[in-house]
């Protein structure tokens, strides 16, 4: 007998059986590429192709094709960097954090979520690299004794800190989203036809039979990895951070950064994950996986970060004028009304205010809605760096030396190519590997279906009649018990 | 080695783990249980010990702490001091972001090779599976059999009692 929960919405729509997910999902790995996704590959080429060119002429004639000048030695390059990187970061937030919340929507969502962490980490550790004018030379970020001597390398620097940093993120993410998509490649394994595809999930799937030992061990080290992982991605954004708040330029130099530039960054990442999720979900076919009710959760924490980052807008500009010091506070004033002034009205605009749009119900589950709003987000988050970097920079101590900055085509050319880079590597994983979690969504089919596990534990066979009971019905104060209670479907 | 199994074939979690009970119960040993998704309780029911897997990632946790507090004040204190802004060579607070991020970096890594390894999980050309639908839809209690399988037809009357849909045998000789 099926039994409806009155509170509990069904994670999954569409009373799908276990074979069903494992078809659903499969279908996509197994069918023949789509138009729509050939398509959509062939732009993210013609992107890619944009970054290799942009790269080699960076490479071949330097770092003056970008258009950097002495007083704004870091602007565009950096300001990528910062965006990528905090993209990535909802996709540790939901494998990670979500789990230790037990909050378990997030089963839908975190393998496409963390592929995009995955991904976004490859498209920002492009910058600092080209940046460095030599990247055949990127191994002396490393603490390597060079070649003349024992020179090491300088521990107490934040940019060497985010060496460590971004390094630790990558390869732990990589780490944890493998070890999740084993025991899938083991269930794509077995039902390939072709001995190409038998032989390379095979490979892949690392023998995983789904043996009770490997799931319990498996769910410890999900675990662990899940605890190490959430201060790690609160770690790194805080380092990134650091690169601006150790120096002791105007506009840089305030201890609120490192919680400021989190919430940015989970903020950015969430709206980048219901960018790809609203086209993956169509393109798919996967409406009853990733529900209205998953958007608008998502929307929900894109709202609640997006008001952290405006109060750390009002308080830093507060704290420029609280503080007395002359030149923080021209600092500020300057980004507002100086001649960056259109960059910071987009950041403020599209950061502080599009995100309260989503107090609105109607606009949480509208899919429309929920797209425009997510782009706009990431627009505005590219514009906060862009603000951050350039406008602290370009006024310095000395007006002599006061400049702007203007983007070559080169310099658009490698932002907009690690955008081709990124839904390359996106695109080649929705149609290699299963995008949604299928054992993990397995477990949570019953989830608010059923009358839940009569099961209670060993050799408890003799008191089975009993638990089968219905749980006690809800008291609410001032309600009489037999006073039909009407639960709203979705709130 | 040939080595024989009886399989019951289970459609749901709930009647898997009470089957689980009622055949330990019945002094039936399980050799092994396949399922598409992690049962919850499953360990329990099965006599599996608790890994021991938290352990050895603190042990590697502590090992990348020690190596990064190596690492930062034998190259910055000791091997090669430089003065950096007046600071001191052995600047300890500037030392936490790296350590912090070996200790993860260990943590992480030694625990997942250690899972693989004491799990024999490696990629291989060709996986044997005693039953396919395992990874899909169904939970499959495999029960070794001895040469001759004259427990077969007990056995399989009791997985039929305890609720599942099939019972069949399979010969395996690499597992």
């Amino acid at each position: 007998m099926q039994h409806v929960s009155p509170v509990r919405n069904p994670l999954v729509t569409g009373g799908k059986t276990y074979h069903d997910v494992t078809q659903d999902i499969c279908y996509q790995v197994e069918a023949a590429p789509n138009v729509r996704w050939m398509g959509a590959l062939s732009v993210a080429l013609v992107l890619l192709g944009v970054f290799f060119y942009s790269v080699y002429r960076t490479l071949w004639f330097g770092i003056g094709e970008w258009g950097l000048n002495k007083t704004i030695g870091w602007a565009w390059d950096i300001t990528n960097f910062v965006w990528w990187v905090g993209i990535g970061h909802a996709g540790t937030l939901i494998s990670a954090v979500l789990l230790l919340f037990r909050q378990k929507w997030r089963t839908s969502i975190n393998r496409a979520a963390e592929a995009m962490t995955i991904f976004a980490v490859i498209c920002a550790a492009m910058f600092p690299v080209l940046h460095m004018g030599r990247p055949w030379l990127a191994f002396y970020v490393f603490p390597l004794q060079n070649t003349l001597g024992s020179l090491w390398a300088n521990f107490n620097s934040p940019l060497l800190w985010d060496v460590f940093a971004i390094s630790t993120y990558f390869t732990v993410s990589l780490v944890f989203w493998y070890t999740g998509l084993v025991p899938d490649f083991a269930t794509i394994r077995d039902r390939a036809k072709g001995k190409i595809a038998k032989v390379s999930y095979s490979l892949l799937s690392m023998g995983w039979t789904g043996s009770a030992k490997h799931w319990s061990r498996y769910e410890t080290v999900s675990l662990i990895l899940a605890g190490v992982s959430t201060p790690l991605v609160l770690s790194v954004h805080t380092i990134v951070s650091m690169d601006f708040a150790t120096s002791v330029v105007p506009g840089w130099h305030t201890t609120i950064f490192p919680p400021y530039f989190v919430a940015g960054a989970i903020f950015s990442g969430f709206a980048m994950v219901l960018t790809l999720m609203l086209i993956t979900r169509v393109v798919f076919k996967l409406e009853d996986y990733i529900t209205l009710e998953h958007i608008a959760l998502m929307n929900k924490i894109m709202m609640v970060t997006g008001s952290i980052v405006g109060v750390a807008y009002i308080t830093e500009f507060f704290i420029a004028w609280y503080s007395q010091v002359e030149y923080e506070q021209y600092c500020f004033i300057n980004r507002a009304t100086g001649p960056y002034w259109w960059a910071y009205l987009s950041m403020m605009s599209c950061n502080v205010l599009s995100p309260q749009f989503v107090w609105f119900r109607r606009i949480r589950y509208s899919i429309p809605m929920t797209f425009t709003l997510s782009i706009i987000v990431n627009i505005g988050m590219w514009f906060e760096r862009f603000v951050i970097i350039v406008s602290s920079l370009h006024r310095d101590y000395l007006p002599s030396s006061w400049a702007m900055f203007s983007p070559t085509r080169i310099d658009v050319g490698v932002y907009v190519g690690t955008i081709g880079l990124f839904f390359t590597l996106f695109l080649l994983f929705a149609k290699f590997f299963p995008v949604i979690n299928m054992a993990e969504v397995k477990s949570i089919l019953k989830y608010g279906v059923d009358n839940g596990p009569t099961y209670n534990g060993p050799n408890n066979g003799a008191q089975l009649a009993d638990r089968h009971m219905s749980p006690a019905p809800y008291s609410t104060p001032g309600v009489p018990a037999s006073a039909p209670v009407n639960y709203d479907k979705h709130d | 080695m040939t080595k024989r199994f009886a399989l019951g074939i289970f459609d749901d979690e709930d009647v898997l783990l009470h089957a689980i009970d009622n055949v330990r119960g019945n002094g039936v040993k399980i050799y092994d249980v396949f399922s598409p998704y992690p049962v919850h309780g499953i360990d329990d029911a099965l006599g599996i010990e608790r890994s021991r897997l938290p352990i050895a990632a603190f042990f590697y946790g502590m090992c990348g702490l020690a190596f990064a507090l190596w690492l930062q004040i034998y190259t910055l204190g000791f091997d090669w001091p430089m003065i950096i802004g007046g600071k001191p060579n052995i600047a300890l607070p500037a030392f936490i972001p790296v350590s912090f991020e070996l200790t993860v970096f260990f943590t992480c890594h030694g625990m997942v090779i250690t899972f693989y390894t004491i799990s024999k999980l490696y990629p291989r050309f060709k996986t044997p599976v005693l039953d396919v639908r395992s990874t899909d839809d169904k939970f499959v209690m495999a029960v070794e059999l001895d040469e001759s399988s004259s427990q077969l037809p007990q056995l399989t009357k009791l997985l039929r009692e305890n609720g599942a849909s099939e019972v069949n045998q399979k010969e395996m000789t690499k597992f």
